[in-house]
């Protein structure tokens, strides 16, 4: 079975919700929906206080060409423009529709040429309907389905590893809207003009590697790839080079640079329904779990949709929540309230209860290796956050600080508990904010 | 319902193991070996053992105090510093040989750097460095035999070719003797080395049926331990198979007394199972604090260990080279580390 070098074994977690089928719940009275659910620039509100919009209605538009809009996800009226929580754990622009409680939808009628349009029209619908990578980063669609002309795509790659414990929302998607991901699948490698086209898929969902292979029967360019249990296995350079043994550059290096584009699952439905109907996205599968949650659920939910409405009709907890983690429990954050609300990027909630969430403390470093052992990247995690402890960022840095993907596995096997991705993480900052201050630096010299 | 949550960086899991489980997994796995030693040379080899851990802990907790850090004897690395110290021991020693060495180990091996972690050498061979020192011939000689009566496996008509004085001696000492022209002619000296090579020889010393220091005799004991800490991911392979690997081929090409690759096959397996180097590879080079983090590093930090236990037993003036070419391997850890810094996945010229 396909995989990649380094990685480790976290219990996967995931029986609480794979056997729970997809489900609405019911319509939430009011959804927030942050402007920036995505990498690159905010969206811009095009509507104000008071405005009555309608389900699927444009609200904010994309504030540059890395940038997506968004649009109501339910019907109702406009109250607040502002500060909310954001699922990223910070405090961010939203905008508050309070729901009529009717669910009112713009016109979404079907094309019936969908099959037949041109790259170029597909790109333009993917970028209308406001579609980011689902997965969790948010990289705009329409972004990573136009390459500069110097290079070519030859593989599309859809990421159905899902990788993170306890999320079954990918898992459910595929065995429930298997046909919708081919289809998506199709449009992308049309937009892109791409020969190949792989699934990639961990060997923990023998069911939905069993599906899809059946359904790609007659596909000769598609093929469906098993992949070992291992985490990061879904990490995007880990899931190419099981996929096709290609290396994605470091210091920054994208996928395209080996021909490859990597999109989710949940992306691809997402694509198929904004090519097939113009249909914005505006909702979600979405898994709410974790040990102290009553009925462990997939929910197709509206993006704004607040935790808090999610976790009541999972059944609320059934004993005192320690932590929340917004996404899954090995690169999710930790968020200070339930008022937060989902973005198109929310493949999960995992609701941890007292003891699961106690801090053990930290010891010193053994220098046992554990982490170098592990990093799926061939990193030095040790030495890159003692560096940083030190306030050595040019060591740091040179260390491949930068190159981290905080995948976690390093601190996940610490034996003294050090918070590797913590320190990693104030190296990033602030070694981005040197490189800032120097690249101004040499602006003014040459201006 | 609560509403304060726990805010933390991710990963929000984490495996079981933690620093105290990794230390008592090697006070386990020493276990083995302490069972046979008390099997082979009785009693004492216990006494002598508890004494080590006891000074080690009591000496840990004393220094934490007076550091005014938290004690945490209970993480199982002191114990495992005093069971290796009493493990370097002739079983006929004081009683206050253990005692001081362990005492050395934690106070000058590990707490004067600042404590578990940040010791640039091991501890336990540090203070066997220093009694072998202060105390050589309690350290280096006066070794019995075993309860089954053996003291380096030759048979009396081979014994009977050698000088009186190293009759009675270990096997590496034996071994060494035969390296000087002055105390052995040539001919027996090559009769004595192929016999030292003898399936009869090497069973007794893999079993531990030979004279020496009562932790490494028996090395069919200590390679279950070793096997252990390798089934819980404790010590991995780079480290021991580099380090026997480079004592195989070095012995094998330099160990006999004719030129290159002289000696028989068999007598690279006879200095990897006689004296502490099974003891050493497996349990006292692949001391986490004190051996390169990169995997590359590892390796050559392996055969760098080989080399100068090779060169020490062979050339040098001391029969057995174990724990001086594992401290010198430490000394060189941080220039390792930096050399062998790995590439990074992808790694593109900037």
């Amino acid at each position: 079975m396909k995989t990649f070098p380094g990685g480790v074994h976290p219990h996967d977690f995931k029986h609480f919700s794979k056997q729970a089928g997809i489900e609405t719940p019911p319509l939430p009275g009011k959804v927030a929906i942050p402007l920036s659910q995505h990498i690159g620039a905010p969206a811009k509100p095009v509507v104000k206080k008071g405005d009555e919009v309608l389900a699927g209605q444009l609200i904010a538009e994309a504030g540059g060409f890395v940038s997506i809009p968004m649009h109501a996800s339910i019907s109702g009226k406009v109250t607040r423009i502002g500060p909310f929580a954001h699922p990223g754990g910070a405090i961010l622009p939203a905008i508050e529709i309070t729901g009529d409680g009717e669910d009112n939808w713009v016109d979404l009628p079907e094309d019936p040429d969908w099959q037949s349009l041109d790259a170029a029209e597909i790109k333009k619908r993917i970028a209308a309907a406001g579609v980011c990578g689902m997965g969790g980063a948010g990289f705009p669609t329409h972004v990573k389905l136009s390459p500069p002309a110097d290079k070519p795509i030859d593989t599309v790659i859809l990421n159905g590893v899902e990788c993170e414990p306890y999320l079954t929302s990918d898992y459910r998607v595929m065995l429930e809207r298997s046909e919708d991901i081919l289809a998506g699948l199709r449009l992308i490698m049309k937009a892109l003009d791409a020969k190949r086209g792989y699934i990639g898929i961990e060997a923990n969902k023998p069911d939905a590697i069993k599906q899809m292979r059946t359904l790609v029967k007659s596909e000769p360019n598609i093929k469906v790839v098993g992949l070992k249990l291992k985490y990061p296995q879904g990490a995007e350079k880990q899931l190419i080079y099981a996929c096709t043994k290609r290396k994605v550059p470091n210091k920054g290096g994208l996928p395209m640079a080996v021909g490859v584009v990597v999109q989710n699952v949940g992306t691809a439905v997402a694509v198929y329904e904004a090519v097939r109907w113009r249909k914005p996205l505006v909702q979600r599968v979405i898994t709410v779990t974790g040990s102290v949650v009553k009925t462990p659920k997939n929910f197709n939910a509206r993006v704004g949709t607040l935790y808090s409405h999610l976790l009541e009709h999972a059944g609320g907890a059934t004993a005192d929540i320690g932590k929340v983690i917004s996404g899954g429990p090995m690169m999710g954050f930790a968020i200070s309230t339930l008022d937060t609300p989902m973005a198109k990027t929310s493949s999960g909630i995992v609701i941890m209860g007292i003891k699961e969430a106690q801090k053990d403390t930290e010891y010193t470093c053994l220098r046992c290796g554990r982490c170098v052992d592990i990093c799926p990247l061939n990193l030095v995690p040790s030495m890159i956050a003692r560096n940083v402890r030190y306030e050595d960022w040019d060591a740091a840095d040179k260390a491949g600080c930068m190159d981290c993907m905080k995948c976690g596995g390093c601190a996940y096997v610490c034996p003294s508990h050090i918070k590797l991705i913590q320190w990693i993480d104030i190296g990033k900052n602030k070694i981005g904010q040197l490189r800032r201050e120097a690249a101004d630096k040499t602006k003014e010299k040459q201006g | 319902m609560r509403n304060t949550f726990a805010v933390s960086a991710s990963p929000h899991l984490h495996d079981k193991a933690g620093v105290a489980s990794v230390m008592w997994q090697v006070a386990i796995a020493l276990t083995p070996a302490l069972i046979v030693s008390v099997v082979l040379f009785g009693y004492r080899a216990l006494t002598l053992t508890m004494l080590g851990i006891v000074a080690a802990v009591i000496t840990e907790a004393l220094i934490q105090k007076l550091r005014r850090v938290e004690v945490c004897i209970t993480d199982g690395s002191a114990v495992v510093t005093g069971m290796l110290v009493a493990f370097n021991l002739n079983v006929a020693s004081p009683w206050w040989l253990p005692v001081v060495g362990s005492v050395f180990a934690i106070a000058i091996g590990k707490q004067v750097f600042g404590g578990l972690g940040h010791n640039p050498m091991n501890p336990a061979l540090l203070a066997r460095a220093f009694m072998v020192a202060s105390w050589p011939t309690l350290m280096t000689a006066g070794f019995t035999p075993t309860k089954f009566g053996s003291i380096n496996g030759l048979s009396e008509a081979v014994k009977a070719q050698l000088p009186d004085a190293i009759t009675g001696a270990t096997p590496l000492t034996v071994a060494k003797a035969l390296r000087d022209t002055t105390q052995v002619s040539h001919d027996v000296a090559v009769n004595v080395i192929n016999n030292l090579a003898d399936a009869n020889v090497i069973s007794d010393l893999f079993w531990g049926n030979v004279g020496g220091v009562f932790g490494e005799v028996s090395a069919a004991a200590l390679l279950l331990g070793a096997a252990w800490l390798a089934y819980k991911h404790i010590i991995g392979w780079r480290i021991p198979i580099s380090y026997i690997g480079t004592v195989f081929v070095l012995v094998w090409a330099f160990g006999g007394v004719d030129g290159m690759f002289s000696a028989s096959v068999f007598l690279p397996l006879f200095h990897i199972f006689a004296g502490g180097l099974i003891l050493g590879a497996f349990f006292m080079a692949t001391d986490m604090v004190t051996s390169p983090v990169t995997k590359n590093g590892r390796i050559w930090f392996g055969i760098g260990c080989g080399l100068l236990t090779v060169v020490i037993r062979l050339v040098g003036g001391y029969p057995e080279g174990v724990s001086y070419s594992i401290l010198l391997m430490n000394i060189f850890v941080p220039l390792i580390d930096r050399w062998t810094m790995p590439k990074p996945f992808g790694e593109v010229k900037a």
